[in-house]
């Protein structure tokens, strides 16, 4: 996120795409229902009709896979009525003519038709965004788990930046993290491409000071995404997989495909909490300590850095990751011993500037939200304050592009996927939990009474679900919240699991997967 | 001494057998509910919550005043005594009011803790009750005895200072009651205070005067000190909230050594930035004095004093 | 503006309540109902004070400081007055603290304490008792309802749901969902931030462990579900989690979700792994650490021998903590050599 969690009480206006935001990121979705009752304007923009859509004055339930269309459909409608920023353009941005050039096409009838929404509202949308003071945008993997995620991500910049959203207090451009520490993975250079604090391996000078503090040789390399990885173990170049607390089997797309590449690798090593369907094909399983069993930091979706103190001891002969990998490096030959994680953050701190003033002593008595510069520096509660991180915020405009996986006569429907708020991920731990299990019992997909109609389903049925990649079965849920034409299913479960169909093409920046859209079949069984 | 091998719901232990089932038990790990039970106590028998099943006897025996055998086979928590123990629990509530609202041992009180273990409550009743005695004679502690469950914990442990043995039982059956003395009231008796016998009650029939009404346990924090009145160093509980200290309390005898009120006092003294009065006892009377006066140290101060103006004189 | 509280001279600013005028001044004024975060409602008439001039008195929570106002907190006047609320709540109440979950952490029974009210004197039939344990993760049991209103409060105000409401009036007012069929068929979302605010046994979490409050000890850490890192205080009994409580000094204000309150059971669960294993025959059996970590080594040093460094390639995980993700990379980095690391960001 470019701004903070608190500021969303301040604003004058939500734009809410592609995120479930009360189900996924529940006290997000409660501030901003508290910030909706305090006055601010909401725009809803999902392919469900989500909890927040009936609070929003203006709901777009799009197609999977529109939004940038409906984005740039946005942006036409301001820059026609003249509601851009136009000092903030010429300020603090570049390359605003030919964004210009690229919406014009998008008219709000145009967009209407892509969309499947209607022209008015695309209108009004975009004036209550352009008109308020103050307007942030909110977006998850609605927006990212498309094969054009990175574009989309784009446009909505570009939205940002068109109404001087960008730097300002209580607006900004707010991608909020799934998981707990997601954030913190990925500043910690748990990425193929990046040392701590996003600094990139191919860099000399970042080679250098790393070899100097690790007294290590360092591969100049860039290195293989999860993607890379199980085609690499497929050509035999991979031979080794090591897996810390994941379960790809669940998690991931193509589930047939997984099972293939993790059957074929030679060596897999797994540590976790609990035995996982992905640990099935291990040669080696060590058992991890729980959240409450460690003292460790977590960084949030606001980049606060937070404690995580220990509570009880881990059971058996668990132990801390930390402390297994340790062992293992130093079993290795590798002589760093650390006798805390206190420790280890000291030596995170003097390598990663955005977390160079952050350590145990500070975070004993309150949380830091990096930058955070050194011992002095009080944190940054919102990003691009005084200039955007680049110098100008640059427009990147870019044009919508159709999915890879479009409706055919023999998969004539879209699937789409996501998280539900009684379960979390590939339920290791929600699945274990009777009262969640009591409200959230099984996988399902959710049909539109109309299609359901066509297909004589009937609620709470068995259906089968197939798609180029493979099939399931479960139970269908006949709702209004899903358009005709579009199916949804939580991918939390492993019975039915909703990864067995969906697509592994990747958007070719992020390489991330897209799991929103994928066509199926429905079948009565 | 020689070691004995027993099981103890399953769990092997591997003790000294001059140990009772009971200790056993609680050194690996095991509760054993007790009322009466204290290590630094003779075993007295006297509440029965301590009763488990031996293989090979149909009785449920006392694990206090039962010593440990090789190849034992004990069970402490089956149905039936959990049962058994309800019903114990059951009859003490039954004549005990029902006051954990307000009372000043609440969060601490045994019959409490196993009341809420074995799911017994306190029931409507029109049979017997003990009768309301309340002693409120002494500045120290309070007396009352309608809350006692005859655990016998504060008469031994009074009777183990050679030169106290205020406390006793008196009459029989359900009239069976603690006294001070000759049934006197705690002023008139030859008690000192102490508070021994307020640091063993499980319940609320002896609690510290000083403390009631300002703090419970379970409010605020508690840090154990040492009493720094002689070189022993007998136990005391500092209760504060919201880093302000709030009242002390005799919390256990270092050994060999009594507990006094002397060091009680010199502890509040140390520890309180706004201490109750000090009281002492004076011809079966208990009157307030002052700080001096109730830590016998007042002609230690006036020495000290005089010994300071006639440095300070003779600098000038 | 100035104001007199006990005879001392405070500043206050304009349109400040007496209570947070008494609250800036470090003087603690008892209240059942009131919240930081919510409106002020008024309900419970604890935080009862004396203003010179006034001739009754007032609750505090919602009267507002005027210029020169001379304040009384607890003058006996004021005490008398609370003495009797508390009076008046605890004769509708059952006196189960013997047993009740909340005892040791309830606010009615430390204002009982405080103000000396051993037991109600107002000898009326009590309260119809309404029960409701519909819910797989708390009960509420009307007995103990002192109808501060809170529950109904943060589920509207602050949680956004609007589950549960006020129904009936006057002595029959009770707290309830809509057409009273049942927490389970209302739209509550089981966030159990009425529980978290309830300050009596009313609402009680439905706990897999028995515990008392005063055997607990709290300890602050950060929620291991969603990215929003709210955080909260961990009760522990003995070595084990018994319940979760939102702090309320963060940026989560003391709010959470089914997740982070209810949803820690699984630490103590009996699937957890507790020892290494290896797969031998295509069956997994338990192992040493130090044979499991043997076999590990043994193969990164033949992989890394026979086919380089660039045959390794690792999860890290978006789990774990800051310091572990940050191991992963520099093992994998600095002892295997290569850059194949990355971690479901992605998913």
């Amino acid at each position: 996120m470019t701004n903070s969690i608190s500021e969303i009480r301040n604003t004058d206006a939500m734009f809410v795409i592609g995120s479930n935001t009360t189900e996924n990121h529940p006290i997000i979705g409660a501030v901003m229902k508290q910030a909706k009752k305090r006055g601010a304007k909401l725009i809803v923009a999902d392919p469900r009709r989500i909890e927040l859509a009936e609070y929003a004055d203006v709901f777009l339930q799009l197609k999977p896979g529109t939004n940038i269309a409906l984005l740039n459909g946005l942006m036409n409608v301001i820059i026609e009525n003249g509601l851009q920023n136009d000092e903030y353009i010429k300020n603090r941005t570049e390359n605003y003519e030919e964004l210009k050039e690229i919406v014009k096409d998008y008219t709000p009838e145009k967009v209407a038709e892509i969309c499947g929404v209607k022209a008015e509202d695309i209108v009004n949308a975009a004036i209550i965004y352009a008109q308020a003071d103050k307007a942030g945008i909110y977006y998850t993997m609605g927006v990212t788990q498309h094969s054009t995620g990175t574009n989309a991500v784009m446009s909505i910049s570009n939205l940002a930046l068109l109404c001087g959203n960008v730097g300002v207090e209580s607006a900004g451009v707010n991608p909020l993290r799934g998981q707990n520490n997601v954030q913190g993975a990925c500043d910690m250079g748990g990425l193929p491409g990046d040392l701590p604090g996003y600094q990139k391996v191919f860099k000399p000078e970042v080679i250098q000071k790393f070899e100097d503090a690790w007294g290590a040789k360092l591969s100049g390399k860039v290195g293989a995404t999860i993607g890379e990885m199980f085609e690499g173990i497929e050509k035999d170049e991979i031979k080794f997989l090591y897996i810390m607390g994941e379960n790809p089997v669940v998690s991931d797309p193509d589930t047939n495909h997984v099972k293939k590449v993790l059957s074929h690798a030679d060596f897999v090593v797994v540590q976790d909490i609990f035995m996982n369907e992905t640990a099935e094909f291990a040669d080696v399983i060590l058992p991890a300590a729980a959240f409450a069993e460690k003292d460790g930091t977590f960084s949030n979706t606001e980049r606060r850095v937070q404690r995580v103190r220990k509570a009880v001891n881990p059971p058996g002969d668990a132990k801390a990751d930390w402390e297994i990998l340790m062992n293992i490096m130093n079993r290795m030959g590798y002589d760093k011993n650390y006798a805390n994680p206190s420790e280890i953050m000291d030596e995170i701190a003097s390598l990663t500037p955005s977390y160079g003033g952050i350590n145990y002593d500070r975070l004993e008595n309150e949380s830091i939200q990096w930058p955070c510069l050194d011992e002095n520096h009080p944190g940054t509660k919102y990003l691009h304050e005084k200039a955007i991180a680049r110098g100008r915020g640059l427009f990147m405009p870019v044009d919508y592009v159709v999915s890879a996986e479009m409706p055919s006569e023999e998969y004539p429907l879209i699937m789409t996927t996501g998280r539900i708020l009684y379960h979390y991920h590939t339920r290791t731990m929600t699945g274990r939990e009777d009262g969640l299990n009591q409200l959230a019992p099984e996988s399902f997909v959710e049909i539109n009474p109309a299609t359901a109609n066509r297909l004589s389903i009937l609620d709470g049925e068995r259906v089968r679900l197939v798609s180029r990649r493979g099939e399931v079965e479960t139970t269908a849920r006949i709702t209004e919240i899903i358009d005709d034409g579009v199916v949804f299913m939580p991918f939390h479960f492993a019975e039915g699991s909703a990864n067995y169909l969906t697509n592994t093409v990747k958007d070719e920046i992020a390489k991330i997967p897209e799991l929103k859209v994928a066509a199926v079949r429905v079948e009565k069984i | 001494m020689s070691t004995v091998k027993l099981t103890i719901d399953g769990k092997v232990a591997e003790v000294s057998s001059e140990l009772t089932v009971l200790q056993a038990a609680r050194s690996i790990g095991i509760d054993i509910p007790a009322l009466c039970y204290d290590e630094t106590l003779e075993i007295f028998g006297a509440c029965r919550m301590c009763i488990v099943e031996i293989e090979g006897s149909n009785k449920l025996q006392t694990s206090c005043s039962t010593l440990v055998k090789n190849g034992m086979i004990v069970h402490t928590e089956t149905d039936r005594i959990k049962s058994t123990r309800k019903d114990i629990v059951q009859m003490l509530l039954d004549s005990h009011p029902n006051d954990c609202l307000t009372c000043q041992k609440s969060g601490e009180c045994l019959l409490q803790d196993y009341a809420y273990r074995y799911d017994a409550n306190f029931r409507n009743h029109h049979g017997a009750m003990r009768p309301q005695l309340m002693d409120t004679s002494s500045p120290y502690i309070l007396r009352d005895n309608s809350k006692c469950i005859l655990c016998g914990k504060c008469v031994l442990t009074c009777y183990q200072v050679s030169d106290r043995q205020v406390l006793s039982f008196s009459e029989r059956g359900y009239d069976t009651k603690v006294v001070f003395g000759a049934d006197q009231t705690i002023e008139e008796s030859p008690c000192v205070s102490c508070n021994r016998c307020v640091a063993v009650c499980p319940v609320g029939a002896l609690v510290d005067k000083r403390q009631l009404g300002k703090i419970r346990n379970w409010d605020g924090n508690t840090t154990v000190v040492m009493c720094k009145a002689c070189e022993y160093g007998c136990e005391f509980e500092v209760y504060s909230r919201n880093k302000e200290n709030i009242a002390v309390t005799a919390k256990a005898p270092s050994n060999g050594r009594p507990l006094c009120l002397k060091g009680r006092l010199a502890t509040e003294l140390k520890y309180l930035e706004n201490p109750d009065k000090p009281y002492i006892k004076i011809n079966e009377r208990f009157e307030e004095t002052t700080w001096d006066k109730a830590l016998g140290i007042t002609e230690l101060i006036e020495k000290i004093n005089r010994l300071e103006k006639d440095n300070k004189e003779e600098e000038e | 503006m100035q104001v007199t509280i006990n005879g001392k001279n405070y500043d206050v600013e304009k349109n400040t309540t007496i209570l947070k005028a008494c609250k800036d001044a470090g003087i603690e004024i008892p209240t059942l109902c009131h919240d930081d975060r919510l409106s002020p409602s008024g309900a419970c008439r604890l935080c009862l004070v004396e203003v010179e001039g006034w001739k009754n008195l007032h609750t505090s929570c919602t009267a507002i400081c005027k210029d020169n106002m001379v304040i009384q907190t607890h003058s006996d006047k004021v005490i008398k007055g609370r003495q009797e609320v508390l009076d008046l709540l605890i004769s509708n109440h059952p006196l189960e603290c013997l047993t009740c979950e909340k005892s040791g952490a309830c606010k009615l029974q430390d204002y009982c304490y405080e103000y000396g009210i051993t037991e109600g004197t107002y000898r009326w039939e009590m309260k119809k008792p309404y029960f409701d344990s519909s819910n797989p993760f708390y009960n509420f049991d009307s007995r103990k309802c002192i109808l501060c209103g809170l529950c109904v409060r943060v589920c509207d105000e602050l949680q956004g749901t609007s589950a549960i409401g006020f129904e009936n009036r006057g002595f029959e007012t009770n707290v309830a969902t809509p057409f009273n069929e049942g927490l389970i068929n209302s739209t509550c979302v089981s966030c159990g931030n009425c529980v978290s605010v309830c300050p009596v046994g009313a609402l009680e979490p439905k706990s897999k462990e028995k515990f008392r409050y005063w055997e607990t000890r709290d300890v602050r850490t950060t929620c291991s579900y969603c990215g929003v890192g709210c955080q909260m205080d961990l009760v522990v009994k003995g070595n084990k989690v018994v319940d979760v409580k939102p702090a309320f000094d963060a940026l989560n204000e003391g709010l959470l979700c089914v997740k982070g309150k209810f949803s820690y059971n699984f630490l103590s669960h009996p699937d957890r792994l507790k020892r290494p294993m290896v797969k031998k025959d295509g069956v997994f059996v338990e192992t040493s650490w130090e044979e499991a970590y043997n076999l590990i080594v043994n193969k990164m040093k033949s992989v890394k021998e026979y086919y380089g460094s660039e045959a390794f390639a690792g999860l890290t995980s978006a789990r774990c903590t800051n310091e572990e993700n940050y191991l992963f990379q520099k093992m994998f980095r600095a002892v295997l050599g290569t850059n194949n690391v990355d971690h479901c960001a992605r998913l």
